[in-house]
């Protein structure tokens, strides 16, 4: 261990995360949201949308809603419906969306039958999965998993077939990992809109379409050059459960997922994000995705080196948040930039403890580096150099997944020779100091070794203050990044319920059987 | 002024006077290679460049080819003739402003300040508005004469008005990031028809700042000022003060 840090301390800072986390989850597990609804709609092959161009999941899930019927869950009137009216769940979509009738209003069919629709629509969409999941498995066995760390770039061009020939362009530089971005504010929008798209403002739609055809395109370049390509795209904001739904049905292997992200950043209410992170984690972590945690947002408004600390307890808490969600580590995307200002003495070995404390600190997981972007200026021969520093830092503490910074940064989205540049960079680094970190010790009680355990002894003071007054009051008294939401604010509200006596999940039921034996804390 | 400078016929400087020397770089969607080398030549010197000489061309796959290329220019340009809008505006401390302040207005200035539209970045906004400002240079919060409102991001031109309304606003300061596809002239725009409409327009200071907005364009879109890509918050503060003192003077 290069950072020599207290076990005993590292146990405790787990210990109070997971306390910390665990009132939170009897709370969700009381409770499901409009976006969790729309994923078992999804689930069950309802796509598409009605004549005034509303996606069916969310025109079947407003009328049980509207008509009263929601907290028994959308499962059982779909399949209700499928049974009275010998219909696929489809055809029972597009009918509501004609207004023919509404689910609720339908006659209950018999018990045994509908439970037995019930069971064959959730074993089939879990069949799907599964073989998703090991056709993902079968070419990174006969392709090969590119070395870590993973080299991630960003196409956005709002175009999604323009962002195919970007994507194609950077994986022929050597890109492993495509992330498209999402159009501006996609987050706020309580629907996922349908179809390819070619408009989109800072970023491209994230709809099933575009990522189908974004899947086929990179699967077509993995053949040609002969290593496994991933594909990342956004499940934050109001649709966290339904976009992890349509990413683990078109085989995409990252996504970026944050417990608390949309609460802080995006002002989406607290109880429906930690509903919905709770679904969406459980559908990452049953279809192998692996998530990417959101602490590089802590630190781009807030001094990196004084408040270094929020991102360790983020790191924490987004880790308990999982393992209550039955993800193993290795899909732990934990995420931490490279944000300090270039022009702090010694701030390369801030920036080496803090890196280092992310990887010793999950010795297991897959953490996910993040360069610079708030000190990055129109001077782009210093941003090149600003990024060199940042991938140095990244092979030496054996990151795994390490977003490249592009020398254009908070000028315009990348072109097509920013995204060459960086990864012409990233590889020379790479290679050139492959083994430097396995031959590197840091002396001890050194500069390095005393921050990052300062950093984790406030990481751990600020848990324990949190498990003190429980979550939900610390965000309310804006522990968190120096913002404070209230409980019942926030976008998304309303679409947050109490579950009936009679409520029933079949898909988020069967994948907490298979990965923890049922529901558990 | 260097001494021998010619600034009726100005050209770029390289490592002697009027060599004109231009650096560019560019891609092109053709693979590498002698044809792909001699179109970017060509293209070049079509731009009135010459002495062209490719020190880099290479072959970035999937059909484009990445150039670095140094040129010289053959025209020029009179500088004596330019005229430029620029903000001005004294450069002040802190406790210049808030004196200043004090001693002319004798109360605090209302500032609310938002990022628009679909706009979801804050960095710029809170860089001038939060307390720790950028770079040392403290953000508007920090000053005494300064009542801030932060209204953080995506909040719609209509409601940024309407809290304006509310708090009696001098100022609104607006920050505009992502620019794809011209998306913030439509909802600059915007904000301003609903200032006019309001009749709020004369009573407020309209501030627009962004990496990609000029002074000159925030003028065109009817703001009193616009602050580009490097602005300090003293520098804002600073035209703030100035500004709404001679506005009640």
């Amino acid at each position: 261990m290069y950072l020599d840090l207290d076990q005993d301390l590292v146990r405790r800072a787990r210990e109070v995360a997971k306390e910390v986390t665990d009132d939170v989850q009897k709370f969700i597990d009381l409770r499901s949201t409009d976006s969790v609804e729309r994923t078992v709609a999804r689930f069950f092959d309802i796509d598409g949308t009605d004549s005034e161009g509303a996606p069916l999941p969310n025109v079947i899930v407003d009328n049980v809603k509207k008509h009263g019927g929601l907290d028994r869950g959308i499962a059982y009137w779909i399949a209700n419906a499928c049974v009275a009216k010998s219909m696929t769940p489809q055809q029972v979509a597009e009918a509501v969306g004609r207004k023919e009738f509404s689910p609720v209003d339908l006659a209950p069919q018999n018990e045994g039958i509908v439970a037995q629709k019930i069971d064959e629509l959730a074993d089939a969409v879990i069949k799907k999965l599964e073989n998703i999941r090991n056709t993902r498995e079968k070419m990174l066995n006969e392709l090969g998993d590119p070395a870590q760390p993973y080299i991630y770039v960003i196409v956005a061009t709002g175009n999604i077939y323009e962002d195919v020939i970007q994507a194609k362009a950077a994986v022929s530089e050597g890109a492993d990992v495509i992330a498209v971005i999402r159009s501006t504010a996609q987050s706020l929008l309580d629907f996922i809109p349908y179809g390819p798209t070619t408009e989109g403002y800072g970023g491209t739609y994230a709809t099933q379409a575009n990522f189908k055809i974004m899947r086929q395109a990179l699967n077509e370049m993995a053949g040609k050059v002969k290593r496994y390509i991933r594909l990342t795209n956004y499940a934050s904001g109001l649709c966290m459960p339904e976009i992890s739904a349509i990413a683990s049905m078109e085989g995409l292997d990252m996504l970026l997922n944050d417990s608390m992200y949309g609460i802080l950043f995006r002002n989406i209410n607290m109880m429906r994000t930690f509903v919905d992170q709770y679904t969406s984690r459980l559908i990452c972590a049953f279809s192998h995705i692996i998530i990417n945690t959101g602490e590089d947002n802590y630190i781009k408004t807030s001094d990196p080196i004084e408040r270094a600390h929020t991102v360790t307890t983020s790191q924490l808490i987004n880790e308990q948040f999982a393992l209550k969600a039955g993800m193993e580590p290795k899909y732990m995307g934990i995420g931490h930039a490279f944000e300090i200002d270039p022009d702090v003495q010694n701030g390369l070995l801030y920036e080496i403890s803090h890196a280092l404390l992310t990887r010793e600190l999950f010795p297991n997981a897959i953490p996910k580096y993040m360069p610079p972007t708030r000190y990055m200026t129109g001077n782009i021969f210093k941003g090149y150099a600003q990024n060199t520093l940042y991938n140095l830092i990244s092979i030496m503490t054996g990151q795994s997944i390490h977003l490249l910074g592009m020398l254009t940064e908070a000028i315009h989205t990348p072109l097509v020779q920013d995204r060459y540049l960086a990864i012409s960079d990233a590889k020379y680094v790479f290679d050139n100091a492959r083994s430097l970190g396995a031959d590197i010790t840091f002396k001890k009680d050194g500069f390095i070794q005393k921050e990052a355990r300062q950093v984790l002894t406030n990481a751990v003071k600020l848990l324990e203050h949190v498990k003190e007054i429980g979550l939900m009051a610390a965000i309310e008294e804006g522990t968190f990044a120096d913002i404070a939401r209230k409980m019942d604010e926030g976008k998304g509200a309303d679409g947050v319920f109490i579950k009936g006596e009679d409520y029933y999940n079949p898909v988020v039921d069967r994948m907490e059987t298979a990965l923890k034996g049922g529901k558990m804390i | 002024m260097i001494p021998d400078v010619d600034l009726s016929h100005l050209k770029p400087y390289g490592d002697q006077m009027n060599d004109g020397v231009i650096q560019l770089s560019f891609t092109l969607p053709v693979p590498g290679g002698a044809k792909a080398r001699e179109a970017a030549k060509n293209f070049v010197s079509s731009m009135g460049l010459s002495e062209i000489q490719i020190v880099l061309s290479e072959d970035i796959g999937e059909n484009f080819t990445f150039f670095v290329i140094y040129a010289k220019t053959t025209k020029d340009i009179d500088y004596s003739s330019i005229k430029t809008l620029e903000i001005e505006s004294p450069k002040m401390s802190i406790d210049e402003v808030n004196g200043h302040v004090m001693k002319y207005l004798g109360r605090q200035i209302t500032i609310v300040g938002a990022t628009i539209g679909s706009d979801a970045h804050t960095v710029g906004l809170d860089s001038i508005l939060n307390m720790k400002g950028y770079h040392g240079d403290s953000g508007l919060e920090r000053y005494r004469m300064f009542k801030v409102y932060n209204l953080g991001s995506q909040i719609p031109p209509i409601d940024l008005v309407r809290k304006a309304r509310e708090v009696k606003a001098d100022v609104i300061l607006v920050s505009q990031i992502v620019t794809q596809r011209d998306i913030h002239i439509k909802q600059l725009t915007e904000l301003a028809d609903i200032l006019d409409a309001e009749k709020l327009r004369d009573k407020i200071l309209l501030i627009v700042g962004g990496p990609r907005i000029t002074h000159e364009l925030a003028i065109e879109l009817g703001y009193d000022a616009g602050f580009g890509a490097g602005t300090m918050p003293s520098e804002v503060a600073a035209y703030v003060a100035t500004e709404i003192i001679k506005k009640k003077l």
